[in-house]
């Protein structure tokens, strides 16, 4: 296991994670992306992959988004293809490593 | 056990879920879609000129029937337009599912002829939509959309299907059953009691009622309410009808064009009980200046509407009629005299009408001239202009669904395409579109649908020879820039009526307007009346786009 020793970027208290379970089909990411960019709601990223048999698909979401959070997830909460929305702020950790990750893979 | 195709399939559980009438326009693409379609023996096909005069006339139906109402587009530029139809059923949430033909999956992506990404263009103005990948898909997915399009907040659904599918033949079992519309009654025990404490202890209560009350069918409980606790109440655009607009607690439309006396009653409001609305701009003006002194109850079905622009100290998610029956046991009766005696006061002062404002040749006697004529029946649709505040201000509506306007697109060319949609789903009633002549010229194309259809829709045309309210603006805010706002060039609407086969008079020199009015309001089938208006008619009172509702300019009592 390689540690990693500091952050790729400093976290911001104010950034939250969102787990999204979705329907998975090719137009999920486009209807959340789309959510944010129309809402003028901040993402600031995006973790996408299939989930059990491929029916599903799991999307972690790093949003920057205090004061609006809720509305967020209201709006998300009411897009068809969103089967469920939960908070996982303890889970910062594992973003950063995955965005660790990522940055070390270039 | 069944065998069909996909063309098939979406006819016969269109059917089986009761619809009888369809829009559209064939192409390319949806062509096995029609083929299907004239072998139904139930669904009548409505051919419009204009995709989106097709998705109009499904608002008509579905605005007035309250239930979702179905029309086709074939893909590319068929599918382009009818984006502006589907963007503004998604804003009044009007219940439509829009069944669109698309390139064969196989040239899905290619940039093929009259392929466009409508999957991606709609999601943004749709509830929800598909994109088919299979045949036996469509047993789920027309089922569902119909459900998705009426439950809860009601809304356009897409459904985008390539050619193929509809071709594509498939064996199945049964018939899916007709997904029924979700009941959403949400548990709202302790915020009805918040709320109806709040009600027991306010001095100066408004109802501030909106289009999900009409959507809820809450009318009467609304009414109910009002009465109960002595509750004035005021209507958006969307709203109007649910209380008769003489029925005394009645302060009309609020907003932007509302009269002094109502803006100015809900400054004074401490307890706002808003249901079915969403502080739209229009109402609320500078929602950081609406109502400061009030606090908020709203009642809404959608959860992201309560406290997305107001925060609300009670929130109560889900219908308006289940949370207003919740409410009722729990508010004390009461008259409110002193209230009520304030708004009387602010309503002499501030009167809503003048009695010159009804004087022969204005805008609010024709319109009353044309309510007296057609009786309280009538099915009234709007344009989107001067002449659609001149309605809501000043037309004497009685019920809900009895008034059909673009509230949140603003879209002109509404009008008479919808006035077809009503009087196809309500072929007893009368039917009036009042248009202007900047919006008629939008989708004048329908005309012809009209004429074709034989609906009886009556257009009157308040003709200024303008954009009445852009022009009304640019003299207000622009230093009376007037600037490609008026027409260089006047339009006989009468003698194009004429050329599309409709009966059409014209009140410009006439010896007897009234007599003439008269006369072409009791023709049997679609005629159309063109009324000069003076282009200098304004729109009165109105708040600057972006000021308070309390900064009202324009008309006899202008202050600011």
């Amino acid at each position: 296991m390689p540690v990693i020793e500091k952050s790729p970027e400093p976290q911001s208290p104010d950034t939250t994670i969102l787990r999204l379970t979705v329907n998975n089909h090719p137009g999920v990411m486009l209807q959340i992306c789309g959510l944010f960019a129309r809402r003028a709601f901040n993402l600031e990223g995006i973790f996408c992959t299939a989930i059990g048999q491929g029916e599903t698909s799991r999307i972690w979401l790093k949003v920057d988004e205090t004061d609006k959070l809720e509305q967020v997830v209201k709006q998300l909460t009411k897009l068809e293809d969103v089967l469920a929305v939960e908070e996982r702020s303890n889970d910062r950790d594992r973003v950063r490593e995955m965005a660790a990750m990522m940055a070390r893979i270039g | 056990m069944a065998r069909l195709n996909g063309a098939q399939i979406i006819i016969r559980l269109l059917e089986r879920q009761g619809i009888r009438i369809i829009s559209g326009i064939p192409g390319g693409a949806n062509l096995p879609l029609y083929d299907a379609l004239a072998a139904s023996p139930t669904i009548r096909h409505v051919l419009a000129r204009h995709e989106q005069g097709g998705g109009f006339i499904a608002q008509g139906m579905a605005r007035t029937s309250g239930k979702p109402a179905v029309c086709f587009a074939t893909s590319g530029p068929g599918a382009t337009n009818i984006m502006t139809a589907l963007a503004d059923a998604y804003l009044d949430s009007v219940p439509l599912v829009c069944i669109t033909g698309q390139v064969p999956s196989s040239l899905l992506g290619t940039d093929a002829f009259q392929e466009v990404d409508t999957y991606g263009m709609s999601v943004p103005i749709t509830k929800h939509n598909y994109l088919v990948r299979s045949a036996a898909d469509l047993l789920t997915i027309v089922p569902k959309a119909f459900q998705l399009a009426g439950s809860g907040r009601p809304g356009p659904v897409l459904i985008d299907v390539p050619k193929d599918v509809q071709t594509e033949m498939v064996e199945f079992e049964s018939w899916p059953e007709p997904c029924p519309v979700k009941e959403h009654q949400g548990e709202n025990h302790r915020s009805l009691e918040t709320a109806a404490a709040m009600i027991n202890e306010a001095a100066r209560p408004i109802l501030y009622l909106g289009g999900g009350v009409i959507h809820a069918g809450a009318a009467a409980e609304a009414r109910q309410l009002a009465e109960h606790s002595g509750i004035p109440t005021v209507m958006t655009l969307m709203g109007l009808g649910i209380l008769p607009s003489n029925h005394p607690l009645s302060l009309g439309m609020l907003g932007m064009h509302a009269c002094r006396a109502t803006n100015l009653a809900m400054e004074e409001s401490d307890l706002l009980i808003a249901a079915g609305v969403r502080f739209d701009d229009r109402a609320t003006g500078r929602i950081s200046a609406f109502c400061p002194k009030a606090k908020v109850i709203h009642v809404d079905i959608d959860a992201s509407e309560i406290g997305k622009l107001r925060p609300a100290d009670a929130g109560i998610t889900g219908d308006a009629r289940h949370a207003f029956a919740g409410l009722l046991p729990r508010i004390q009766r009461r008259q409110r005299h002193e209230w009520n005696d304030r708004i009387r006061q602010l309503q002499q002062e501030y009167p809503r009408f003048h009695s010159e404002d009804f004087a022969p040749g204005r805008p609010f006697y024709l319109i009353r001239q044309v309510a007296s004529l057609v009786g309280p029946e009538a099915l009234i649709s709007t344009d989107v202009g001067k002449h659609q505040m001149w309605v809501a201000q000043a037309y004497p509506f009685t019920t809900p669904r009895q008034l059909l306007t673009s509230g949140g697109l603003g879209t002109m060319g509404f009008g008479l395409p919808v006035a077809i949609g009503a009087a196809l789903a309500f072929p007893d009633r009368p039917v009036v579109c009042f248009s202007g002549d900047g919006s008629l010229l939008m989708n004048i194309q329908e005309l012809a649908t009209a004429v074709e259809q034989q609906t009886p829709v009556k257009i009157v045309v308040l003709n200024n020879q303008s954009l009445g309210l852009v022009r009304q603006q640019q003299r207000l805010f622009y230093e009376q820039h007037y600037f490609a706002s008026s027409y260089a060039i006047k339009v006989d609407f009468a003698a194009i009526a004429r050329g599309f086969g409709m009966p059409a008079y014209d009140l410009e020199g006439a010896d007897d307007p009234e007599a003439l009015l008269q006369k072409a309001m009791a023709e049997p089938g679609p005629c159309l009346i063109n009324v000069p208006i003076d282009i200098e008619e304004e729109v009165t009172p109105m708040v600057p786009p972006g000021a308070a509702n309390t900064t009202m300019i324009g008309g006899d009592y202008a202050r600011n």
